[in-house]
């Protein structure tokens, strides 16, 4: 079956007054219809950009200056801002972060979800409203004929969050890009969310792909994860390949950073020195060499592609090449 | 006039340094009064950790600032080493904050930006007249070594830092007083998770070596289970549940706690699959006003006719774990 | 296009974390950022320009002119402007130009130091009123609204009419009136500051009341401070000319704008260029020190950074 979305190659730059920072330096990745893609990685790793290049949503100063995003037939980078108006809200949605300045405070939140099934979907102002309750329904809202009149401050930020899926599932779009919907919330508040999002999931077929930092989050809401590093992908795979069989050493460390609330015993968290280089002037060769346990001359020289290990499971580092055999074998695996 | 604080102490034959009793703290707002901390109780052993988690909303941050009267308590004591800090004139508590201490959250917030790193870190050797001249340059760069920075930091701007760094520099802040008592007020719940670890495993080598009690609070009970010898839980300004961490999550009886831990992630694919959860049904209710009986009521799934009518209170079920539940 | 992989480059090399720890951009302090904002704003740059331009005049340019103040020359009394007499001659045949440059000396330092007594005094009564909060601030704050009902021109003319005309009364008169903008100013920065986590982190390791006021509040309020600084020069160089205007400001043989202006003003039927200059003078400055206040304020706004 056709991918429904496809991006190859895409770079990212930022104009600042320092210089040009490459936040998104050559990724290529797709999304299957109806699956859940996660894109892990900390701040700075360029998975937001990743988002707001795919949904045009740049800054005056953001640019893609390579690349090609073959969203169901049309390549999103060439399009013109006219043509993305249609695609947003429509055949693409994305939610945010921080659900309390998402929402427009002076506007019914009945208003703000019409706003977008007039648009698209040309109804009239009674049949949105309509449609309106029905979605904050969708969404688990208690009372939504009462609840849609009112506004946004009215709301909690769990509450908040599902309007904010309730809008961007209005027009039943084809994919759902989340981008750290769940970082501002409670945990028993982000537990519902998730759940919420696995059922609209199944009920609409909607592809979703999740942003975020929260390596327990991805575990049991995607179908595949990408981890990204200093504006690359380096490791990619099903939840199975990256949690049980980790082949990058920036996987490893960050796997190895992270608490288990159901650990037995009391141990030293690994971590991992040091901090993501500085995307104005990125290192020769792999970006994680001056971190890496690992590093070898030729990580220093030339970046490594991603190169298949099985099946899905890909990962690029130079570790996986026959030559580093005995380098990984002499050093041994990852600290246990 | 001799303060409380300069008195001699009575029999402090116990290793309690911390004890905070029925701790109280409300605010005026156009709604009502507010509780944000209401009749909270708990004790600090020296050279331990305890942790303190909860929702947004649940008065754990308030309960750090009462605590250190950054905010006046509205009633309660707090016994620190044996003195009760809330009967202490305001102007004679300069000898407990060089005692006691405290690490913000955010760390793009707690430095002052118009402030070298130096002068940031030398201001509690300035107020507590500390060290002076070549000897303050040279705690001051001390302290920056402890906390893993560069000398030449001394002469930078906070903005020049990542927000790991600054939380080392706000840590070097609170080590320069050699306190024994720091409460960590959600020190990385803004940071990266590998920088995380990194912040994490230098409190605990700091607490080994100086032998440095804690007060951690912060909403990531992974990360507060794994740094805290006892945890307690709090819900809607007050303590639902307390006991030492492992034991928390093997037996957890308060059915917040229970939802709590079963709402947690855990990266770990296979548990995650085969995980039931616990949803706890709509939004954590408002401080103000709080309803009569049981705070967890309105949204806990074992809640019996008594929840309603009567509050329970922190009971002992043995092993220094205590619940507040009628059904412990 | 596949690089070629060499395999003796397998050998392992020790990680380097400083490298990882190197920061890249040249690092800019908040003041360096703020001139470069400010650099970029071409209205801003012509006012500081023109600043630039009065100050030297004011300063120097006497030395550089033929006539001085006083010199009469009454073969060429009102004489309109010329190659001789750039801005022209007054009645008595003094020559204009010069006399507005020395109108300038003393319209600008009027103008600098009532904004500086007025810095003083609002800042020490702002922080102090905002930090303190409570009882304090209600009464502090009531009284300063009870002063803002009163139209503060009048009072000014009050004063002068008190005091007599002359430049300290001036300073003085104009200092005691308009510090209240000022005061509201920097109350409303220090309540905005307060409850930051490093006036916090500040009480928590022992700092009093007035170390926090002065080393944290006070210094991170400057942006605003400054910008309100730079507002109230032209305010207090018009109420200077006003008053001269009508009689009031600094007392002849000294010449400001105003005592220019209004000389011309008596003759501007049939001798407008009498007016025109000190008039023009006037409003130039302002302008460029209201373009100047406009650029610093976005200038200084942490908020725009980068």
């Amino acid at each position: 079956m056709a991918n429904l979305l496809e991006v190859r190659n895409l770079r990212t730059h930022f104009q600042t007054y320092a210089g040009t920072v490459q936040a998104v330096n050559g990724i290529s990745f797709s999304v299957a219809p109806g699956e859940a893609l996660g894109i892990v990685g900390e701040s700075g790793c360029g998975k937001s950009v990743t988002a707001t290049s795919i949904m045009r949503l740049l800054p005056p100063n953001g640019k893609i200056v390579e690349g090609e995003i073959d969203f169901d037939g049309r390549d999103l980078a060439s399009l013109s801002e006219r043509e993305m108006q249609h695609i947003r809200g429509n055949e693409i949605s994305m939610i945010f972060q921080d659900p309390m300045t998402s929402l427009n405070p002076v506007l019914k939140i009945r208003t703000q979800i019409s706003e977008s099934l007039q648009l698209h979907q040309n109804m009239t102002k009674a049949q949105a409203a309509k449609r309106s309750v029905e979605l904050l329904e969708l969404v688990g809202i208690p009372s939504p004929a009462m609840r849609v009149k009112q506004y946004p401050h009215e709301f909690s930020g769990g509450m908040r969050q599902r309007v904010m899926i309730a809008m961007a599932l209005s027009c039943n779009p084809k994919m759902l890009i989340a981008d750290e919907p769940t970082t501002a919330l409670d945990v028993t508040i982000q537990a519902q969310i998730m759940d919420l999002m696995r059922e609209l999931r199944q009920k609409l077929n909607t592809a979703i792909i999740l942003i975020t930092h929260d390596l327990g989050v991805v575990a049991g809401m995607c179908t595949r994860i990408q981890v990204m590093y200093a504006g690359r992908i380096i490791e990619r795979g099903t939840p199975d390949d990256i949690y049980y069989n980790p082949k990058h050493p920036y996987t490893w460390g960050l796997l190895k950073s992270v608490p288990r609330v159901d650990a037995r015993e009391r141990r030293r968290l690994h971590s991992i020195l040091g901090q993501p280089p500085d995307l104005l002037a990125p290192p020769e060769g792999c970006e994680f060499w001056p971190r890496c346990d690992y590093a070898m001359e030729i990580c220093q020289r030339q970046k490594p592609e991603l190169a298949n290990i099985e099946g899905e499971h890909e990962t690029a580092c130079w570790l996986t090449h026959p030559a580093a055999a005995a380098h990984l074998a002499a050093k041994g695996g990852p600290a246990q | 006039m001799m303060s409380a604080v300069n008195a001699v102490k009575p029999e402090s034959a116990t290793d309690t340094l911390v004890k905070v009793s029925n701790l109280k703290k409300y605010f005026d707002t156009e709604n009502g009064i507010l509780k944000a901390v209401d009749d909270v109780s708990f004790h600090i052993e020296r050279g331990e950790t305890l942790g303190l988690v909860g929702e947004s909303g649940c008065g754990k941050t308030t309960v750090g600032r009462t605590i250190t009267r950054l905010y006046e308590p509205t009633g309660g004591a707090m016994f620190f080493d044996g003195v009760d800090i809330f009967k202490t004139h305001e102007s004679d508590l300069k000898p407990f904050r060089s005692k006691a201490q405290m690490i913000f959250q955010d760390p793009y917030a707690s430095l002052n930006p118009r402030m070298t790193v130096g002068d940031i870190i030398g201001e509690p050797l300035d107020i507590h007249k500390l060290a002076r001249g070549q000897e303050r340059t040279d705690r001051i760069f001390e302290l920056l070594d402890l906390v893993g920075l560069n000398r030449e930091h001394a002469n930078r701007y906070p903005h020049e830092f990542s927000g790991g760094q600054r939380q080392r520099i706000g840590v070097a802040r609170a080590l320069a007083v050699s306190p024994s008592f720091i409460i960590c007020d959600e020190p990385i719940s803004a940071l990266d998770v590998s920088i995380q670890a990194q912040v994490v495993n230098m409190l605990e080598d700091l607490q080994n070596r100086f032998g440095l009690t804690y007060l951690f609070i912060a909403h990531d009970l992974s990360m507060v289970k794994h740094i805290s010898n006892r945890v307690a839980v709090m819900y809607l300004g007050k303590i639902v549940e307390t006991a030492f961490s492992n034991e928390l999550y093997d037996h957890p009886m308060h059915p917040y706690t229970k939802a709590l831990l079963s709402a947690i992630p855990i990266p770990d694919p296979a548990v995650e699959r085969q995980r039931t959860r616990i949803i706890l049904e709509g939004d954590v209710p408002s401080p103000i006003n709080p309803p009569p009986g049981c705070r967890f009521k309105t949204r806990c799934s074992e809640v019996m006719d008594i929840c309603h009518a009567q509050e329970p209170l922190l009971k002992d079920v043995g092993g220094k774990h205590q619940v507040a539940c009628h059904r412990a | 296009m596949e690089t070629p992989v060499n395999v003796n480059q397998f050998r392992p090399v020790a990680k380097d974390i400083q490298m990882a720890q190197t920061i890249a951009r040249p690092s800019t302090t908040y003041w360096q950022d703020a001139r470069r904002r400010l650099k970029k704003n071409p209205l801003a740059m012509i006012g500081l320009f023109v600043i630039i331009i009065m100050v030297l005049g004011a300063i120097i340019g006497p030395f550089f002119c033929k006539y001085n103040y006083s010199d009469q020359d009454y073969d060429n009394r009102l004489a309109s402007p010329s190659k001789e007499h750039w801005f022209g001659t007054d009645n008595l045949g003094r020559d204009l130009f010069v006399r507005v440059l020395y109108g300038a000396r003393i319209s600008l330092a009027i103008g600098f130091f009532a904004s500086l007594i007025n810095l003083t005094i609002g800042v020490l009564y702002g922080s102090i009123s905002g930090y303190f909060g409570g009882r304090v601030d209600n009464v502090m704050m009531r009284i300063v609204d009870v002063i803002y009902t009163v139209p503060l021109t009048m009072v000014v003319i009050l004063l002068m009419v008190l005091f007599q005309p002359g430049l300290k009364n001036i300073l003085i008169a104009l200092g005691l009136v308009y510090w209240i903008g000022m005061a509201r100013i920097v109350r409303g920065q220090v309540l905005a500051i307060k409850e930051q986590e490093y006036v916090l982190a500040a009480r928590m390791v022992g700092a009093n009341k007035w170390r926090i006021m002065l080393k944290h509040l006070i210094p991170n309020s400057m942006g605003p401070i400054i910008v309100s600084a730079t507002l109230n020069i032209p305010q207090a160089i018009f109420q200077e000319a006003f008053l001269s205007f009508i009689g009031l400001g600094v007392a002849a043989p000294m010449a400001s704008w105003g005592v220019l202006a209004d000389e011309g003003a008596q003759a501007i039927q049939s001798y407008p260029h009498l007016l025109f200059f000190p008039a023009a003078a006037i409003c130039i400055t302002m302008l460029a020190f209201n373009f100047l206040g406009d650029g610093l304020r976005d200038a200084l706004d942490p908020r725009m950074r980068r």
